[in-house]
């Protein structure tokens, strides 16, 4: 039994990340005023990210809620907290060059980066259904104007337009969805409504309400993490935003909105014994549709929107498998996803300084001549999107399955492992085009400044090492589902 | 000592593989002399492990046991009997032959040329030394990138089509093999509690029921015949083959090709003892339609190379017929055959490479009366060919007459049909050897031919030599295998005692082949939970 009364306390212990973050972003808006203290932005920011960070790993371990129970803190939160900074970090270090280059390079950017993450955090340490809309909102607002930053580009106000109308329009469903949960269970919070959740299924009105907010608000996260119908915005966009934050996209809101809808449907309405096959359904739409248009993208920004809405897809195998092994799968699978998803958006970044590059397929050809070890990282990072072992794209796939197949859903996982074999023949067309293609034309090199190599180092090490030392992770991710609140 | 020998045979290469990469790109000579140093060491731990191997031993030697993912209960599990024993040789062998036949054929990419070929050595020595079956599918995938980029970048004019080709075949039939392995690791755990990944804890727990067995099988058989390749899962070999590079054909053919009936021998048939009894037949006439197609196939062939890809179809052919004869002389026969096929095949992809790097092309119309002109050339084509007929006192006698005894055991017809195999291969082998060695010199390019080098000479004598070895004295072979083929065979000897006492079997039951839709699998499997 949830004790209500301590959780009205209000310990600031349970905020700290944020708090850094807040601090660090108003820090940020008032560099950015002056124009000698403007480029200290990135490395501000990246101090900011650096001491949430050590924050959060101090939070390993707690359990507690507080703030009138709108703020709960358990590992769960705190591991993709830490998903959510790490992302960041990698981002701003792809970040700046690229700015620099595309004379884009505003500290407003860190600040709306700064902000966004503080609204990630805020949707996934809560168990209330209105705090996680609010810190959607925290979170979509600024990545509306990150989408539009590069303001001169046609194509990226339009991606910046796409993305406010859709996210509008997904938030309308959520908070429909949120009132019909409310007049079912007159709370919004979670862990009250799980207390009751039987008596109100059954009970007549109710039960429609909460079945048909439970359908809202997945309408509206699905458009968050691109399930198939929900998905049209998503290759617009990723291919008209600046790269790195694309990159961004990809990852972080991404892995915020299944947090929040594993806490919503692993949680609180496991209660619904359809679930399973509801999200076996999305779950077999979203791969298969991403891959099969991945197939036919000529564009490497492109196929890898769809590819990401096809990883969306496997991690919704997780959901539905539901229960401790699915949480686990889908947050090991997050966790590996962003880093090796952040780095094939890395290293089209860094092809993406040079100028007039628009990271079609064919102007890849010859990469691995003039960038062997660029080459090398990128086809990496392809085989890791595909799943080939020893990369921890394997590994993360290998777990989902296994969960899906303890759950006796093998259907499922058949069709998942028939869509990752579709899905190897195009990332491979990646390697195919900068590996074996042999063109006239020289390929004009890029400049690999110090941030962006870190960058795909950190990422190319991560990738590699967890698929071939996988247990810390699995650990971790196993630990992270216990403190469901 | 004894337990760290096949971490270090596995995983030497790779320590090749981090040295390259601290050699300057343009330095091919350093870049060659570190990879030919490391095949060297590669092969010297092997012949340390082969000659510690004890032959009268049954069971798994030199295991190594160590907690790996221990959430998963996946373990760092290496062992080896005889079979595993002499692949992990002929691998060892092949890759250094490789290095030295590549040292002028290889013109661009040095370094990552050589990074990919001893990638790949580590891969193919893991898969036959794995005992933990996520060990086991990590290094059968794993190799397939290094192969990938072989035949990719260093391949012939088609050689990203054969590349993806290659890649997308073998990622079919591995991933329905990672489902049906996900599926035996959570039956064992419902039977004894424990996560395991252990193939032997597996093959020691009483057998799943018949319809599991046969979906399995099917799902892993599906992997491994596309690798073999049996017949009708072979349409890859052929382009992988012709468009990699000499090198690239030789460890297809002499090493990956093996890793599908060492799949079949290690996993399968201990695994689904059942399954295996009641496929045999067909998989029998498969290897025999395999025999008798990849011999008339290699017959029109005009290509040298694509005749010698389309001759292993039909070798491969009678490496599973022997295998599934499931009898000692049978199995036995072909696990050697299995020895066979990678020294006398990889010997005329080599032979081949040789005289394409002259000529810069393999047509056999463009040859004739090299004999003349090329004499030692013409004499080690001879022995090659003749050992790949299998005529007696070669290594491929003793291995194709061992799988026809055993095969005649089984079903007299199918012996004989594959002894007509056999006639076939004589006839398609002589008759291009004849068009290529013999006559006169009808093409005026072929006058300025120079005969094989040092180098070249060097890379096809120990080759020689593993011929006339197993063809006049095979025993020290034939020991180190016969215990392994005795426990692999004790595993289905309660199964067919059952089939041979129940003669009408629900057959209708049975699918053909596994060649059934995937969600057909799914729904059998859920209809039987």
């Amino acid at each position: 039994m949830v004790d209500y009364v301590s959780t009205l306390s209000i310990d600031f212990s349970l905020i700290y990340p944020e708090i850094a973050l807040i601090i660090g972003a108003f820090l940020m808006l008032g560099v950015a005023c002056s124009r000698r203290l403007a480029p200290m932005a990135p490395n501000l920011a990246l101090l900011t990210y650096v001491v949430s960070l050590y924050l959060i790993l101090n939070q390993w371990g707690l359990q507690g809620a507080g703030f009138a129970d709108m703020v709960v803190c358990d590992s769960f939160a705190i591991m993709f907290k830490a998903i959510f900074v790490v992302a960041s970090i990698v981002t701003i270090l792809l970040a700046q060059y690229y700015l620099k280059t595309k004379g884009i390079d505003r500290p407003e950017f860190y600040v709306l980066m700064l902000i966004s993450t503080v609204g990630m955090m805020a949707m996934t340490a809560t168990a209330d259904l209105v705090v996680m809309l609010i810190g959607l909102e925290v979170m979509s607002l600024p990545l509306y104007v990150l989408a539009g930053f590069n303001r001169r580009s046609l194509k990226s106000n339009e991606a910046g337009v796409k993305y406010f109308m859709m996210g509008a329009f997904a938030s309308a469903f959520l908070l429909l969805g949120i009132a019909f949960i409310f007049g079912a269970a007159e709370t919004t919070n979670l862990r009250r409504i799980v207390t009751d959740f039987s008596y109100l299924l059954h009970h007549q009105t109710s039960g429609i309400y909460l079945i048909s907010g439970a359908v809202l608000v997945f309408i509206g996260f699905g458009f968050k993490i691109a399930a198939v119908p929900f998905h049209s915005w998503v290759p617009d966009v990723y291919e008209g935003a600046p790269t790195p934050v694309t990159a961004f996209f990809s990852v972080a809101p991404k892995a915020a909105a299944f947090a929040v809808l594993l806490r919503i449907f692993v949680f609180g309405f496991s209660g619904l014994s359809e679930l399973t096959t509801v999200f076996s359904v999305f779950a077999v739409l979203t791969m298969s549709v991403g891959n099969i248009l991945a197939l036919r993208q000529d564009n490497v920004k492109r196929m890898l929107a769809y590819s990401s809405i096809s990883h969306a897809g496997y991690i919704m195998v997780a959901l539905a498998v539901g229960g401790p092994e699915g949480v686990s799968a889908a947050i090991f699978y997050i966790a590996s996803y962003t880093m090796f998803n952040l780095g094939a958006f890395g290293v089209v970044t860094v092809l993406e300084t040079r100028s007039g590059c628009q990271s079609d397929y064919s102007e890849l050809t010859g990469l691995s001549k003039a960038h062997p070890y660029l080459a090398c990282v990128f086809a990496l990072f392809m085989f890791a999107l595909a799943g080939f072992p020893p990369t921890v794209g394997f590994f993360g796939k290998f777990y989902l399955f296994s969960a899906a197949i303890q759950a006796n859903l093998i259907w499922l996982t058949i069709i998942g492992v028939m869509n990752s074999f579709v899905s190897v023949y195009f990332y491979l067309r990646v390697v195919k085009v900068s590996f074996f293609d042999t063109s006239e034309k020289t390929f004009s090199k890029v400049r690999l400044t110090p941030a962006i190599v870190l960058a795909l180092a950190l990422t190319a090490i991560a990738t590699l090492g967890i698929g071939l030392f996988p247990h810390q992770l699995l650990r971790l991710s196993q630990a992270a589902i216990f403190g469901l609140p | 000592m004894d337990n760290v020998l096949l971490t270090l045979v596995t995983f030497f290469p790779i320590l090749g593989v981090i040295l390259l990469l601290f050699v300057p790109n343009k330095q091919h000579d350093t870049i060659k002399g570190v990879s030919l140093i490391i095949a060297f060491i590669t092969l010297l731990i092997s012949i340390l492990i082969y000659a510690a191997f004890d032959p009268l031993a049954s069971g798994m030697q030199f295991e190594v046991n160590e907690p790996w993912v221990t959430s998963l209960g996946i373990n760092y599990h290496l062992g080896i009997d005889g079979i595993s024993l002499l692949l992990i040789a002929l691998t060892t062998v092949l890759t250094i032959l490789c290095v030295l036949a590549s040292w002028r054929s290889i013109k661009h990419g040095v370094k990552g040329f050589y990074i990919s070929l001893l990638m790949l050595t580590t891969g193919m020595i893991g898969v036959f030394c794995s005992l933990d079956l996520f060990l086991f599918y990590v290094f059968w995938e794993v190799m397939l990138i290094p192969m990938y980029f072989i035949i990719g970048v260093w391949g012939g004019p088609r050689r990203m089509y054969a590349a993806i080709k290659f890649v997308l075949f073998t990622m079919f039939g591995s991933l329905l093999m990672l489902v049906a392995l996900l599926y035996i690791y959570f039956q064992y755990q419902a039977f004894s509690g424990e996560f395991t990944f252990d193939l032997m804890k597996i093959i020691a727990a009483p057998p799943l029921s018949f319809q599991e067995q046969l979906w399995l099988f099917g799902a892993f058989g599906l992997a491994f015949a596309i690798k073999v390749p049996l017949f009708p899962f072979h349409t890859w070999l052929p382009d992988a083959h012709v468009q990699a590079p000499t090198v690239g054909s030789v460890l297809l053919a002499g090493v990956l090709l093996k890793m599908g009936t060492y799949g079949f021998l290690r996993i399968c048939i201990p695994v689904f003892p059942d399954a295996t009894v009641a496929y045999l037949p067909y998989i029998c006439i498969l290897a025999l339609i395999a025999i008798i197609y990849g011999a008339l196939v290699s017959m029109v062939q005009r290509d040298i190379k694509s005749l010698v890809a389309f001759s292993s179809v039909s070798h491969m052919g009678f490496v599973m017929l022997g295998m599934f004869t499931l009898n000692l002389q049978g199995v036995e026969g072909s696990v050697l055959q299995m020895l066979n096929h990678g020294i006398s095949t990889g010997a005329l992809f080599l032979i081949v490479g040789m005289i394409y790097e002259r000529r810069h092309t393999r047509m056999i119309e463009d040859f004739g009366g090299l004999a003349k002109v090329m004499p030692v050339f013409a004499t080690f084509f001879m022995i090659f060919t003749l050992s790949s007929i299998g005529l007696p006192l070669t290594n491929g006698f003793v291995g194709e007459f061992l799988i026809l005894l055993g095969a005649y055991k089984l079903n007299p017809v199918y012996a004989i049909v594959a002894a007509s195999g056999v006639i076939l291969a004589a006839c398609y082998m002589l008759w291009m050897y004849q068009r290529v060695v013999f006559g006169k010199v009808t093409n005026p390019e072929n006058q300025k031919l120079t005969d094989l080098t040092g180098r070249e000479r060097l890379v096809l004598i120990p080759l020689v030599l593993l011929v006339f070895w197993i063809g006049v004295y095979p025993m020290p072979f034939l020991d180190r295998i016969e215990p392994a083929v005795k426990q692999t065979l004790t595993y289905v000897e309660a199964a067919q005692v059952v089939q041979n006492s129940n003669e009408f079997q629900p057959v209708e039951t049975v699918a053909l082949e596994p060649l059934t839709a995937d969600d057909e699998t799914e729904k059998q499997m859920d209809d039987h939970r």
